[in-house]
């Protein structure tokens, strides 16, 4: 491999936008049958790179070449029909139409009358259903679909062209580890072909167990490119952040509080049963199991956006009823929700007014609203949680997609809750705004916050929580402190093994 | 049953449904309150009533794709009564004096080019100024009526080709020459959404953008392709309904647009695009068709039909939202 030609080459690629150089002279290639990682922290360029080479952004500078020759890609198609496959970052599939219809989205197979031939359309897509062995057919509507199958309808479309190169910018991001091994069967295949794979993802352990080159990108320049099997993570951290990680957990030397926040036996039909628990002020109780274990919808009903059909809940002590997310927030209760795009942000605000969106009402100078507090808040919350914008005037949706998740987090803690909810607060975040969001959600607790994290990723619940609620299909299994829970007991739990039975 | 199958199937039959119930209501209503002593389903009733949904319907068959493709078009109206000026008033140009009745397709050819080129003009804007399209057609919709106006004041402008009332009074297998254009267009664009390359796409830009343009959809000539389209029928409405009338006021074709649109949404198309269906709205252009001549049959005046048919059509609204909250399972809104 080491004699063979690139199949692509991107040269000293300049790309500007108004007050950002998200790309300063990155070079970069890919070799036959190689998956190569592209590295870095939030808004270090990744994605624009990618963009560049999928024909979406035209470079300022710099050329591309495939094998010999110097190509310029116009527009999406000429990548596509170039060969390049792009599976992108945000889900980018029209709900209303046929999985069959997405994935061949732009090419639909042609007869005469500019009439879509509908049989091959249906019996190609189901040859690549099969062998991504999911289980839903070509003709399912992709709304119908949950968030884990829709990203499988992106990956399926690696699949139709004969791809020379294929771009997953972070595919995993809500996969199970079911789908993910399904991923990287597909990428091996490819790999087998010939097919040179660029690999984009801020989780480590895949980044190590997959790849075979890690190039990574700070602030839209190359700090440099090496052999997967020659580095190690604190290596290849250092060269993303320019620093040492500092990953020591600043174990909890304060004090526990009172009960904040108290559930009993709270029900919602099918999707949990029999739910109690409590957070006491100053603690971080995690929530750990897998997708679709019930976390997100007892998160959804504390807030107001789900009527449980069973159970109490206990504010402070006192029952309550919430009835609204403005009952909730009035409460105290604050929600990072899961899915930052559908229900976290208004993509086509700024920066600062996403941030101060649920208390404009609060910031008010008469009937006005008050620019200064609002443009403070920002600031504040912009420096603690290192939000990469040139601007607070800058639209969100141009934002990369790890610092409109922290717009999403400030937002919440702009409120100063009393009971913190987050719900998979990490997703897409780099390696060391992960371990400062980390830090942030122990210092709320240190300073008598009830906190609850939802996640999917064992390192982090076990990193950040003082105790840990283990749930199995809308149930839960068992609550560990912290000093009782291992990895394998934890494993155990959210398969839906009892420690009895266990034992 | 599929989650979810049943507010779909619901959906998909309301509207017809919902014309079920209004032949009902203004048969046995009719019976008790009607000026005139003939049945409100009579046949030939029925068949005037398709005669006269022709050209809201023509239009509203353009109105379809355009609202699917995620834009609006408010100019039809306007568009329509300049398509009715030029054909009217090309039949009197001394340079078409020696062609005696072929006259006739000169002028129709005349009056749809016009109307394509207005609703292409319309998308070409949105395409390269990317405002929207509801701002765009605003303007044209007022830009356009402007010269309606300038033409002939507020002077009616009129023609009578008898050779050509003749022809659009003829009738075929029993049904009018308006009623046979009006069911070719829906047949033609119900082809162009459900079968073709460029229907899929039209849903799929409504539907989601940023996926079409990142899959490679030229998605600007795309959508001058659908104003054009809309510009035609709008045009080729105004051909059928003049060709008959031979007169057209400079006031002809207001609110027309208001109209179609109420007939696409109560058919069933989203508002904000990506999910609609051209049967649908055929059943929304006969629905409030119906309406207008049920109302009309019972003696209620305009401005009664003009209120009913707005609370129906927030009742519908409200109806579809209802019944996208599946049970108590769902999120709250
Ligand atoms: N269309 C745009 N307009 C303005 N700025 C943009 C646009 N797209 C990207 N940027 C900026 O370019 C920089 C690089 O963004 P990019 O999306 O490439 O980051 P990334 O490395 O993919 O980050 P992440 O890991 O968060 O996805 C960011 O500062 C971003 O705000
Ligand atoms: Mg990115």
């Amino acid at each position: 491999m080491t004699d063979a030609k690139p199949i692509l080459r991107l040269d000293g690629i300049v790309k500007t936008f108004p007050g950002v150089r998200a790309l300063d002279g990155v070079s970069f290639s890919v070799m036959p049958g190689e998956v190569h990682a592209l590295m870095g922290e939030n808004g270090a360029g990744k994605s624009t790179l990618m963009k560049v080479l999928g024909g979406i952004h035209q470079p300022d500078e710099g050329a591309i070449y495939m094998g010999d020759d110097r190509v310029v890609m116009a527009g999406p198609l000429e990548a596509k029909a170039k060969g390049i496959v792009f599976i992108h970052q945000e889900l980018s599939l029209a709900e209303e139409l046929s999985v069959a219809e997405n994935i061949y989205l732009g090419e639909l197979p042609r007869k005469s009358f500019g009439r879509v031939d509908w049989t091959t359309l249906t019996d190609k897509t189901n040859a690549i259903l099969k062998k991504l062995n999911v289980g839903f057919d070509a003709n399912t509507l992709v709304g119908d679909l949950s968030i884990a199958n829709q990203q499988m309808v992106e990956i399926a479309r690696a699949l139709t062209v004969d791809a020379k190169a294929v771009i997953f910018d972070e595919p995993t991001a809500s996969l199970t580890d079911a789908e993910k091994s399904v991923l990287f069967d597909v990428i091996s295949d490819l790999q087998a072909d010939g097919v040179g794979i660029i690999y984009i993802s801020h989780r480590m352990e895949e980044i190590f167990k997959i790849t075979d080159r890690i190039t990574v990108l700070r602030d839209g320049q190359y700090q440099g490119t090496v052999n997967t099997r020659e580095t190690n993570e604190e290596s290849v951290t250092q060269l993303m952040i320019g620093r040492k990680l500092d990953l020591t957990r600043n174990a909890s030397h304060h004090e526990i509080g009172d009960v904040a926040l108290e559930v009993r036996n709270l029900s919602c039909g099918k999707l949990y049963k029999d739910i109690s628990f409590e957070v006491r002020r100053g603690e971080v109780v995690g929530f750990y199991g897998l997708v679709g274990a019930g976390r997100t919808e007892i998160a959804e009903t504390l807030f107001g956006l789900r009527d449980p059909s069973a159970g109490q809940i206990f504010l402070d002590g006192q029952e309550v009823r919430i009835s609204s997310p403005a009952d909730a927030i009035t409460r105290g209760i604050s929600l990072v929700p899961e899915d930052r795009k559908g229900q976290g942000l208004v993509l086509g605000m700024n920066c600062r007014d996403n941030m101060t969106l649920p208390q404009v009402d609060d910031l008010k100078a008469g009937p006005f609203v008050a620019e200064g507090a609002e443009i403070a808040i920002f600031d504040q919350y912009r420096d603690q949680l290192d939000i990469r914008t040139p601007s607070w005037r800058q639209q969100v949706g141009n934002l990369s997609g790890g610092n409109q998740q922290k717009i999403v987090i400030g937002k919440w803690l702009s409120m100063h809750p009393s009971l913190l909810i987050v719900d998979e607060p990490t997703r897409g975040i780099d390696v060391g705004s992960k371990s400062e969001i980390h830090k942030l959600l122990r210092a709320l607790a240190a300073k008598g916050y009830a906190v609850m994290v939802i996640s999917s990723e064992m390192p982090e619940v076990l990193h950040v929580s003082d105790r840990i609620v283990a749930m199995y299909s809308g149930r839960i299994m068992r609550t560990f402190t912290s000093d009782e829970v291992t990895e394998d007991n934890l494993i155990q739990a959210i398969s839906g093994i009892k420690a009895d039975q266990a034992a | 049953m599929q989650p979810g199958a049943l507010s779909k199937a619901l959906k998909s039959g309301a509207i017809w449904g919902f014309i079920v119930l209004e032949l009902i209501f203004f048969s046995v209503a009719g019976s008790y309150m009607s000026l005139s002593d003939t049945a409100f389903m009579d046949w030939e009733n029925m068949l005037l009533l398709l005669k006269q949904s022709a050209p809201i319907g023509i239009i509203a068959m353009g109105m379809t794709i355009v609202m699917v493709n995620g834009n609006i078009d408010l100019s039809v109206g306007a568009t329509y009564a300049i398509a009715a000026i030029v054909l009217l008033d090309s039949m009197t140009w001394p340079i078409f004096a020696g062609l005696g009745d072929w006259v006739i397709p000169v002028a129709w050819l005349l009056a749809l080019t016009v109307g394509t080129a207005l609703g292409a003009l319309n998308g070409l804007i949105v395409w390269k100024t990317g405002v929207d399209a509801f701002i765009v057609t605003l303007g044209s919709m007022l830009g356009y009526r402007g010269i309606v106006f300038m033409f002939n004041g507020e002077n009616p402008t009129s023609h009578l080709n008898w050779t050509l009332v003749d022809l659009a009074e003829a009738e075929f297998l029993g049904l009018a020459t308006a009623s046979w254009f009006l069911l070719a267009v829906t047949g033609v664009v119900w082809f162009l959404m459900t079968r073709t390359v460029h229907g899929r796409n039209a849903y799929a830009i409504g539907d989601n953008r940023d996926a079409a343009v990142n899959a490679g959809i030229r998605v600007g000539p795309h959508m001058m392709i659908n104003f054009a389209i809309i510009g035609f029928l709008a045009a080729l409405s105004a051909v059928v309904f003049y060709s008959e009338s031979g007169s057209v006021n400079p006031n002809d074709g207001q609110l027309y647009e208001l109209w179609v649109i109420t007939a696409v949404v109560l058919g069933g198309t989203k508002i904000t695009g990506g999910a609609g269906s051209v049967i649908g709205t055929f059943g929304g252009v006969i629905a409030i068709q119906l309406l207008r001549k049920g109302l009309g049959h019972i003696g209620a005046d305009t401005s009664t039909v003009n209120l009913v048919i707005g609370l129906i059509l927030i009742a519908v609204l409200f109806l579809d939202r209802q019944l996208n909250v599946k049970g108590k399972e769902e999120l709250k809104v």
